[in-house]
């Protein structure tokens, strides 16, 4: 029923028991299993399009546009690393297993990053030659499976991330499901061919913070102390974790909200867990601040970046850097309305898939089908993703220059402010017209 | 041989003098001495080495062995060879927690008993247990073989996938999925070459066999209760 028959004959739909709930409510009575699905949370939530920016004005004059220089450039890992990470943008690609993205989507991601001066991530399941190859910058991602974990990819690493835990599914393990276990991702693993995969939730040789510090003093030992040691949490006790984070010797925190994509995990993960992005940056930075480390730890910020003004309003409110993951992929084609067929057949449409588990992925990214993934030319792939990441930046470099500011990290929360009393009350900026901060007066 | 003392100098200075073997080979035979239970003991190493460590040692000592041979004489705390990729570890006392969690590939005999979690993920270690073994052993094993010559704790193999698991004496419960198997010719030749290799005098025929029941390789609806 289109809603304008639905308003035409009187009828109401239920705000509780609407027709996504309803479908879902079917759904499981069919079946008897929740939803598995990929992406994140697709409910509203508050977001940086509740921030504003406050241009230059009588008070502040603005940099121009064409002509004075606004650096984008940062450094991640200065506090213990003996080679820290120099990166040209600050915008990095989030953590991307293979297995849930085809190999020539790794290759493309690599690529797309390297000609923008940037680094990518591997994700649970080891790093593969191809993308190893084709990213100048390339941070290893340590992770409870430890699937095709090596000391000689820890040394070919240009940095390392502990993931604890990301945005979409805080407190919850990976999933690949068989259809996507081929023969490659198999070996990579050191599982069967075909089996459902499970990665743990936490890792199996620490618990606890404490344990987390000589997990990280191994780590460097074996590296010779050279790469900076990232640790990656998912948004949710986001003040602490920071805290505990610093005190266990990470050089680097990336903070992963709940808009953050997964490969797979259950629909009531993804949309009940966590915290949004917004709320979390002013934790962390809190934390790193009480603690005199803002600016000496870097924070990335990741989860439901879109745009340039998403990249300057994270600087602003305390980030080193920001990473995407979905955003990259749909740079590179995922949901592209060039297959809308295709996805119909499949019972989605082109803007709304999120079955990556099942890898019948018609834009051959989140697949491990041969033909599917030919459909993805990783050079031209890579292209895109350099476009787009040129984009943000210079997106992000016009707010900035607008606010009078010659360096992104140069942007601060009073260049910003709120349009509802929520997002002033998570970002910890005035309402916009008041000087009114939610919990601290006027 | 070499020798290093661990009142006198660094596990830095230590692991770094043993990670500069593998570029340049000068010295194969090393001596740790008063280790003192410090942690991250060398860890990483990637040369044919021959470690003896003359005390306890802590968190993580030989993690990500490739090629070295390490002796621990003493017990050695969690994590002791954690993702080993070849080579040998010899515990002469107990281990603690997760002992050889996610190896490889290797040897890790531990001549006493081993706590928790011993062989936790491991992806194609073979490890060797005199003693006996805490609870959740072999927990979401994928490769590799482990053999316990005493007792095993709750839950053995739970989430197990293709691990081998020979256990002589009692076995406290059986995790998800985990089964007790046939003895065939084959697993009595796999297991007598592991005793040997470990240099451990036990009869293999005394042995029982546990392996994956693989119900739960792929997720059934009807399965929810095992978890």
């Amino acid at each position: 029923m289109s809603d304008d028959i639905k308003v035409k004959d009187g009828l109401r739909e239920s705000a509780t028991f609407d027709r996504t709930t309803m479908t879902e409510i079917r759904r499981a009575a069919e079946t008897g299993i929740y939803d598995i699905r990929g992406f994140g949370a697709k409910r509203k939530l508050p977001h940086f399009d509740d921030l504003l920016f406050l241009g230059a004005s009588m008070s502040r004059y603005p940099l121009e546009g064409y002509r004075e220089k606004c650096n984008t450039s940062v450094t991640l890992g200065t506090r213990f690393a003996k080679k820290p990470i120099v990166l040209d943008i600050p915008v990095t690609i989030a953590g991307m297993s293979f297995g849930a993205l085809s190999a020539n989507a790794k290759e493309a991601l690599g690529r797309g990053a390297s000609l923008m001066g940037t680094s990518t991530t591997t994700g649970d399941g080891g790093m593969t030659p191809e993308e190893r190859g084709q990213s100048s910058k390339l941070v290893y991602q340590y992770l409870p499976s430890r699937y095709g974990m090596n000391p000689d990819d820890l040394r070919k690493a240009d940095a390392i991330e502990v993931v604890l835990g990301q945005g979409a599914k805080p407190g919850g393990g990976g999933m690949l499901l068989g259809q996507k276990i081929t023969d490659r991702v198999a070996k990579m693993r050191t599982l069967p061919m075909g089996v459902d995969q499970r990665s743990a939730c936490r890792h199996p040789d620490w618990t606890g913070p404490d344990d987390l510090a000589i997990k990280i003093q191994e780590l460097r030992e074996i590296t010779d102390w050279q790469v900076p040691i990232y640790i990656k949490v998912g948004a949710t006790r986001t003040y602490y974790d920071v805290k505990l984070a610093v005190k266990a010797g990470a050089d680097v925190i990336v903070v992963d909200g709940m808009q953050g994509g997964t490969a797979a995990t259950q629909d009531v993960f993804i949309e009940h867990v966590g915290i949004p992005t917004l709320a979390a940056i002013p934790q962390a930075v809190r934390a790193l601040q009480e603690m005199g480390m803002h600016r000496k730890v870097q924070l990335i910020v990741s989860g439901g970046i879109r745009n340039g003004a998403d990249v300057a309003k994270c600087m602003a409110l305390g980030a080193d850097a920001v990473a995407i993951g979905t955003a990259a992929l749909v740079a590179l084609g995922c949901n592209h309305p060039m297959y809308e067929e295709e996805f119909k057949k499949i019972g989605s449409a082109a803007g709304f898939y999120d079955d990556y588990h099942e890898g019948k992925d018609p834009a051959g990214i989140s697949t491990q089908d041969p033909e599917l993934m030919k459909r993805l030319d990783p050079v031209d792939g890579g292209r895109r993703l350099a476009n787009y990441l040129n984009v943000l930046t210079l997106e992000a470099q016009t707010l900035a220059r607008a606010c009078g500011k010659n360096d992104l990290r140069n942007l601060e929360p009073e260049d910003l402010v709120a349009l509802t009393v929520e997002s002033a009350a998570m970002a910890n900026v005035p309402l916009a017209g008041t000087s009114w901060i939610p919990g601290k007066g006027f | 041989m070499k020798t290093i003392n661990l009142t006198e100098q660094t596990v830095r200075d230590l692991n770094q003098a043993l990670h500069d073997q593998a570029i340049e080979c000068t010295e194969r035979e090393w001596e740790v001495l008063e280790p003192k239970g410090q942690h991250n003991i060398a860890c990483g190493l990637d040369q044919n080495l021959s470690v003896d460590i003359k005390g306890p040692t802590g968190y993580y000592c030989a993690g990500m062995n490739k090629k070295a041979h390490v002796t621990i004489h003493g017990n050695a705390g969690q994590g002791v060879a954690e993702n080993m990729m070849s080579g040998t570890v010899r515990v002469k006392g107990d281990a603690s927690q997760a002992a050889g969690a996610t190896a490889h590939g290797g040897l890790l005999v531990i001549e006493g008993n081993a706590a928790a979690r011993c062989g936790i993920s491991m992806k194609g270690v073979d490890i060797v247990v005199k003693g006996n073994v805490g609870h959740m052993s072999c927990f979401m094993g994928q490769a590799g073989s482990l053999v316990v010559c005493g007792d095993a704790g709750d839950a053995l193999g739970d989430s197990l996938y293709e691990t081998h698991i020979y256990v002589k004496g009692e076995v406290k419960s059986l995790g998800a999925d985990c089964i007790q198997k046939e003895m065939r010719e084959e697993h009595i030749e796999e297991l007598t070459e592991l005793l040997n290799r470990a240099g451990v005098d036990e009869d293999p025929v005394a042995f029982k066999r546990y392996g994956s029941a693989r119900q739960l390789y792929n997720f059934k609806v009807d399965n929810t209760s095992a978890y």
